[in-house]
């Protein structure tokens, strides 16, 4: 029945996203994830026999949506559920035997008159040299070459390699090398580098093109899970302490190269047991749900008194009303939030100098948050007109004019009649208002980044909601917290979960499919 | 991608509700009811201050784009001359390329929402003409999904994509390609709600008809149905064009160069540190530039994206 020219399509579809899969899978093995190199040849059968096959229609439309969604949804939020359970941040990047690799490799210094190597920076071929792992490509004084990495030293197969006549390496097949001025730009990586060699010691750069090899002064006794820094007198020993290294001797000194460990539930019972943090996430949670409730409340009394303001037969122009006042909703949600920026500036802003006042909006507390309630009445009141207008149509006009009869005026009538009728046909949208703004991101982050900060804990902004929180611990300064992030995060779930369920019963559609 | 995903479930009501009031069909003059007064000019009057409410902070856009001095301390709400300093100054600007964002935002914005009415379409046209096991449990789940936006897997996604970055580099942080997978992953959802509600609406009896003729379930989905469900099909790509255009939190997590930011992005970096002040002219020249093709698409599609907003999604 399918005619050739469909038939050749679909299988040219279906053998080049095979060949895209084989070539990914091909990426994974050669970085050695064996678990993705499977789910990898997993999703490549099960799209062959999806599409290959005349059976199970419905999944070859469903398969590509799913596909984005299990991967770019599904995963991220069960991997959020177990990065919580784990201490994974800022010092806590790797695993324990890594941690240990590098302490080693660290601790290298120069022995006295011993050779130094040639060395090129590079990254491996393809990679943004501004963001790349940096590798070395180090010339012995005997002419051999080799690959330096943060896991080891491999040579480097002399064909397609060249070298300057001091032996500096040019070009090499598999690498790009880094020009001078790029390698200068990653000069902090850079003198975090160290190529652990197999028998204890190290490769450390010095300047940008050579690189010596060096004897470690920690050692690491695995019978005893303790390391050793003979570089000082005494030497000093390191035990494991919260997937830290410290100094047995001294508990306030410990190595930056902690490891990544499972720590159950102890991110959970830091948000309510650490006093700080407590009252800190308590007076997020009680201002995230005021800000919720008063960001709906204050756009649904202004749309709604201008649906009624506009709510006349007689009332002409009300397309071009209707046009212009939609105009806040269209502005971009990031044009908005930076505009209102600039007008509460407190020297300079317009609202201050047009009603001639001094108030310190985004400095305040208080101000910052009138601020934000401020704008996102702006922003919002739009919305909640245009579906009031909707609703306010829909009611029957014999039903005013009954009330009218029975000598009902026309407060009476507005809030006896229209608003009873009103609230149960915007209901929900009002409920799925409240859901959005719990979560409002982009207003709070770009008017005030969460902030004015104060108090005793400075991670905590006093116009702060809990995902503008959760994002601060992951992406913001110096020292990312991803394990602490992602509970905060869960929690914010569990929130939404229960908070939606009352709007997840009422919702008709649930009868409605058919 | 927030934006796209609201809570709310298709309501057809709803829907025939604001499209009767957004659409250009005049309701008829009715005769004077009683209640008001005999006037409508109060209604003018307060019409004009609620005109006035929104379109100040839009006035004051254009002010300080045209403000010969550009900086914020001078800009004022009325507008004091004009000048297209500020738009010349910023796009030359090489530490700052504008177009480049620009450029990247319509990328982005486009190829998600294509890709994402194309993900939906099919997974509308399964729920909608196909019959399966587990057909209605999915459509609950993906109403479910959309109560969980994805911003609050953030840092998960985060890592995900490094890891990605590391292996396939085109694809990781840093891509637009990467930004625009992640924001595929919620294409479902909503989306599928809104499409299905319509794709129900087309008779049943045209596909019969057409497998009568011997037509396979692919042809009639591409030939026939996308033709018939076209309306919702550009309803979807707005919205979605729309909210990805607008979405910061994702892309100012993935795209840390300068060269591969969107106008979000990008115009966020003009207002921090101490050259917010010097830079608020070109800043907001950048904020009416970039602000043009939303507002179009707002102004020439009014009635199909207020009515999928109130329907589908939420700002």
């Amino acid at each position: 029945m399918t005619k050739p020219i469909a038939l050749a399509i679909k299988w040219v579809l279906i053998v080049a996203t095979l060949a895209g899969i084989l070539w990914i899978a091909t990426r994974l093995a050669q970085a050695g994830n064996t678990m993705a190199v499977v789910i990898a040849g997993l999703v490549g059968m099960g799209i062959l026999a999806v599409y290959a096959t005349r059976r199970s229609v419905p999944l070859k439309y469903l398969v590509p949506g799913l596909l984005f969604m299990i991967l770019f949804q599904l995963w991220p939020v069960l991997y959020t559920a177990s990065l919580s359970t784990t201490n994974y941040g800022d010092g806590h990047l790797y695993s324990k035997q890594e941690s240990v690799t590098d302490i080693i490799a660290q601790s290298v210094r120069e022995v006295p008159d011993t050779p130094r190597y040639k060395m090129s920076v590079a990254i491996a071929e393809g990679g943004d040299p501004v963001t790349a792992d940096l590798v070395l490509l180090l010339t012995k004084p005997d002419g051999s070459t080799y690959v330096g990495e943060t896991t080891g030293l491999k040579p480097l197969p002399p064909a397609g390699v060249e070298k300057t006549s001091i032996g500096k390496i040019t070009k090499a097949p598999g690498y790009t090398v880094l020009t001078a001025k790029q390698a200068n730009a990653r000069s902090k990586d850079l003198s975090a580098i160290a190529v652990p060699t197999s028998d204890g010691g190290g490769i450390k750069p010095v300047g940008l093109s050579e690189a010596f090899e060096g004897k470690a002064t920690v050692t690491y006794d695995a019978a005893a899970d303790k390391l050793t820094d003979a570089g000082t007198t005494p030497p000093t020993v390191y035990a494991p302490k919260d997937a830290k290294w410290v100094n047995v001797a001294d508990a306030t000194q410990s190595f930056p190269q902690g490891w990544k460990e499972n720590i159950g539930l102890a991110n959970y019972s830091r948000i309510f047991t650490d006093s700080t943090i407590r009252s800190g996430f308590l007076s997020i949670f009680i201002w995230n749900i005021a800000f919720a409730i008063l960001s709906v409340l204050t756009t649904f009394l202004l749309g709604m008194l201008i649906a009624l303001l506009f709510n006349d037969p007689r009332l002409r122009g009300k397309a071009i009303y209707r046009s212009l006042l939609i105009l806040p909703y269209a502005l971009p949600g990031f044009v908005t939030a930076l505009v209102w920026k600039g007008m509460f500036n407190q020297d300079y802003g317009i609202i201050n100098q047009t009603l001639n006042i001094s108030v310190d909006w985004l400095g305040t507390p208080a101000g910052a948050k009138a601020a934000i309630l401020i704008t996102n009445l702006w922003l919002g009141f739009p919305y909640m007109f245009i579906v009031c207008t909707g609703a306010l149509q829909s009611i029957p006009q014999d039903v005013r004019e009954a009330a009218t009869i029975d000598g009902a005026n026309a407060f009476r009538t507005l809030r006896s009649i229209i608003m009873p009728l009103l609230l149960v046909a915007v209901g929900p949208l009002l409920l799925a208002s409240f859901a959005f703004n719990f979560n409002n991101f982009g207003l709070i982050y770009l008017l005030t980044k969460g902030g004015p900060f104060n108090g005793a804990d400075t991670s905590i902004g006093s116009s702060d909601l809990l995902i503008t929180y959760a994002f601060r611990l992951a992406f913001s300064g110096s020292a990312p917290n991803y394990g602490f992030a992602a509970a905060v995060s869960v929690i914010i779930f569990l929130l939404v979960a229960l908070m939606s369920i009352p709007g997840f019963r009422r919702t008709k559609a649930l009868e409605e499919v058919n | 991608m927030s934006t796209v995903n609201a809570p709310v479930p298709a309501d057809p009501r709803m829907d025939a509700r604001v499209s009767e009031e957004t659409g250009t069909t005049t309701t008829p003059a009715s005769p004077k009811r009683g209640g008001f007064g005999g006037s409508v000019w109060w209604r003018h009057a307060l019409g004009i201050l609620a005109l006035m409410w929104a379109l100040f902070p839009i006035l004051f856009i254009y002010s300080a784009a045209t403000n010969p001095s550009g900086t914020l301390n001078t800009a004022s709400l009325w507008p004091s001359g004009f000048s297209t300093k500020n738009f010349t100054d910023l796009f030359n600007d090489s530490s700052r390329p504008f177009w480049t964002w620009y450029k990247n935002s319509m990328i982005i914005s486009f190829v998600g929402a294509l890709g994402a009415v194309f993900l939906g379409a099919c997974a509308a046209f399964a729920f909608s003409r196909l019959r399966f096991k587990g057909r209605r449990g999915g459509m609950m789940f993906l109403l479910l999904t959309t109560f969980f936006p994805a911003l609050l897997a953030i840092v998960a996604t985060y890592i995900i994509f490094a890891a990605i970055g590391d292996v396939l580099p085109a694809l990781g942080l840093n891509t637009v390609t990467g930004l625009i997978l992640a924001y595929l992953g919620g294409a479902l959802g909503a989306n599928v709600w809104l499409l299905k509600g319509y794709f129900d609406t087309v008779p049943r009896e045209l596909d019969e008809a057409a497998i009568v003729d011997g037509a396979s379930h692919a042809r009639i989905f591409f030939t026939m149905t996308l033709r018939l469900v076209m309306p919702i099909l550009v309803t979807v790509f707005m919205l979605v064009f729309v909210g990805l255009y607008g979405e910061f939190m994702l892309a100012s997590v993935f795209l840390t160069d300068v060269d591969n930011q969107t106008l979000g992005v990008g115009l966020y970096g003009m207002t921090l540190g101490n050259d917010a002040n010097t830079l608020f002219g070109r800043f907001t020249a950048g904020a009416l530039l970039g602000s043009i093709p939303v507002m179009l698409l707002y102004l020439a599609f009014q009635r199909q994206l207020v009515g999928g907003l109130t329907t589908g999604s939420v700002k």
